[in-house]
């Protein structure tokens, strides 16, 4: 009996994966007028990463994308509806509509743009590391054999496994998680987005970011649903129209200003009208 | 001295409730943990009764359906049953669930599977002779189920089950992962939004919700006991 269990197990097993797999519906989203006509656009962004999408401590959405969620959301003449979402969610989030876009940091990169299409860029980052002043990395190859913090599903997870397979990488799922481990030296340095490096070197003193730019320069970009050609367009028009008013360096001004002081340079991070 | 620094250290990290309304909003994900549980412990215990009698029933292709769906909701991480209704129905069948709805159905089932398993080792653990003597003196099935069985199985079974309710309770924190923000995921979004100005918060963070779900669990033993009790007299 015992036998004839783990079989059906098995083969139920088999099954769910199979159906999972044979997802391959030809829906591709909503189009701006299902979205106009809903009166709600469901956009993803993060919940714990400041100062890009976060919860205040009045418990509403800021952040530099969040700017731009609610400017698309002003210019569609409908409410937004914030999804908070994990990192390696952000994929899936669109793939099983779930929301119509996706403004959570997203990095563009080949493997992802199979998946998802991406919008004009409103954004761009290159990799940091940061670690202890007192062993302060300064080269990719100084980590080899050591271990190196990373968030699961970024693209600091990706380049370092690629390019540096001898580095031990230490994954969370969570960037508080990541953070803490790098205090708590489990870690001999911590990889991700320079953007965000930089503004936590900056509040934590005896932490510098040894290597500024690393990897190739990317770009950040609002992530639709595969094949939604409909809103893609909208997308880019708006993106365009935006630059024509220099949006994204108020929303610098508004969000990132006070993280990276008074010096910091806009130029270094926004994209204007979508042109790098 | 340096116990006054402590005292600075601790007070700065507790500070971070009194901001805006990070408490109440805390107090909310807590509200969140506790209906997520509380109508998934209720489902459970109704479905997980039934499932439990089905258990006993003694024939082979219900046995062998049973067995099959106890250890399949036993051996799958929560975690991969949560994906699997969030983002699993919504690929093969097109059903979309809330991240909530995702949740209360993954934790009934579950609930259900280990409740079910408790109250059938309860039924069975009433010896043969309990039921024998009560057809001896002439009662119906019903009145041996009803006043020999039940007050023995529930005996066994409330101190078990709750066990099985703190469990559920603990595990909620998992529903993060399908988009509900619970008490966890309020109290990681206080300390990354606290984490440049003051990184020591995390501590009092998780303190707090520390007793929170303690509280919680504590009530719910609290609880047990005096049924426990109740039925010894």
């Amino acid at each position: 009996m015992k036998k004839a269990v783990w079989a059906v197990l098995v083969a139920g097993l088999a099954l769910i994966f199979a159906g999972s797999a044979m997802a391959a519906k030809n829906d591709t989203g909503r189009t701006v007028e299902q979205i106009k006509k809903s009166k709600e656009i469901v956009i993803a962004v993060f919940c714990d990463k400041k100062p890009f999408g976060y919860v205040d401590e009045n418990g509403e959405y800021q952040g530099y994308d969040v700017y731009f969620a609610n400017r698309i959301a002003k210019d569609l003449g409908v409410k937004v509806k914030f999804v908070p979402v994990e990192p390696a969610a952000r994929v899936e989030v669109l793939d099983t509509n779930k929301v119509d876009l996706v403004l959570a940091n997203f990095t563009k990169t080949p493997e992802r743009a199979q998946k998802v299409d991406f919008a004009l860029p409103y954004m761009k980052v290159a990799l940091g590391v940061v670690s202890k002043e007192s062993a302060l990395i300064t080269a990719p190859e100084q980590l080899n054999g050591k271990t190196l913090i990373i968030v699961k599903g970024t693209t600091a997870e990706t380049y370092f496994s690629e390019n540096y397979p001898k580095v031990k990488l230490l994954k969370f799922e969570m960037y508080a998680d990541a953070y803490k481990a790098l205090l708590d030296g489990r870690g001999d340095a911590f990889s991700t987005d320079n953007t965000e490096v930089l503004a936590w070197a900056i509040e934590n003193p005896g932490y510098k970011v040894g290597i500024e730019s690393l990897g190739n320069l990317d770009t950040i970009n609002p992530a639709i649903k595969k094949g939604n050609a409909n809103l893609m367009k909208w997308l880019n028009e708006e993106i365009v129209k935006l630059g024509t008013e220099n949006f994204f360096h108020a929303d610098y001004e508004a969000t990132l200003r006070a993280v990276y002081g008074a010096e910091s340079d806009a130029n270094s991070i926004v994209v204007e009208g979508g042109k790098i | 001295m340096l116990s006054s620094e402590i005292l600075d250290a601790v007070s700065t990290s507790f500070s971070v409730f009194f901001q805006g309304k990070n408490f109440i909003r805390l107090l909310m994900g807590l509200w969140v943990t506790i209906s997520i549980a509380a109508v998934s412990v209720v489902l459970s215990i109704f479905f997980g009764t039934i499932f439990g009698m089905i258990m006993t029933i003694k024939n082979r292709v219900v046995r062998i359906l049973s067995k099959i769906y106890l250890e399949f909701m036993r051996i799958m991480p929560q975690l991969v049953l949560l994906f699997l209704a969030y983002y699993g129905l919504t690929r093969s069948l097109g059903i979309s669930l809330s991240g909530e709805t995702a949740s209360i159905l993954v934790f009934t089932l579950w609930g259900t599977a280990e409740m079910g398993d408790l109250v059938r080792g309860a039924l069975q653990s009433v010896p043969r002779h309990q039921y024998e003597s009560g057809m001896a003196i002439g009662l119906t099935n019903r009145q041996i189920f009803c006043h020999i069985v039940l007050p023995q199985t529930l005996r066994l079974l409330v101190p078990m089950s709750m066990n099985l309710v703190t469990r559920m309770i603990k595990t909620t924190s998992l529903v993060v992962f399908v988009g509900v923000i619970e008490v966890v995921k309020i109290g990681q979004q206080i300390i990354e939004g606290n984490r440049l100005k003051v990184p020591t918060c995390s501590i009092a963070v998780y303190a707090v919700i520390f007793f929170m779900y303690f509280f919680v669990c504590w009530v719910f033993s609290l609880l047990a006991n005096i049924l426990e009790k109740r039925q010894k007299e």
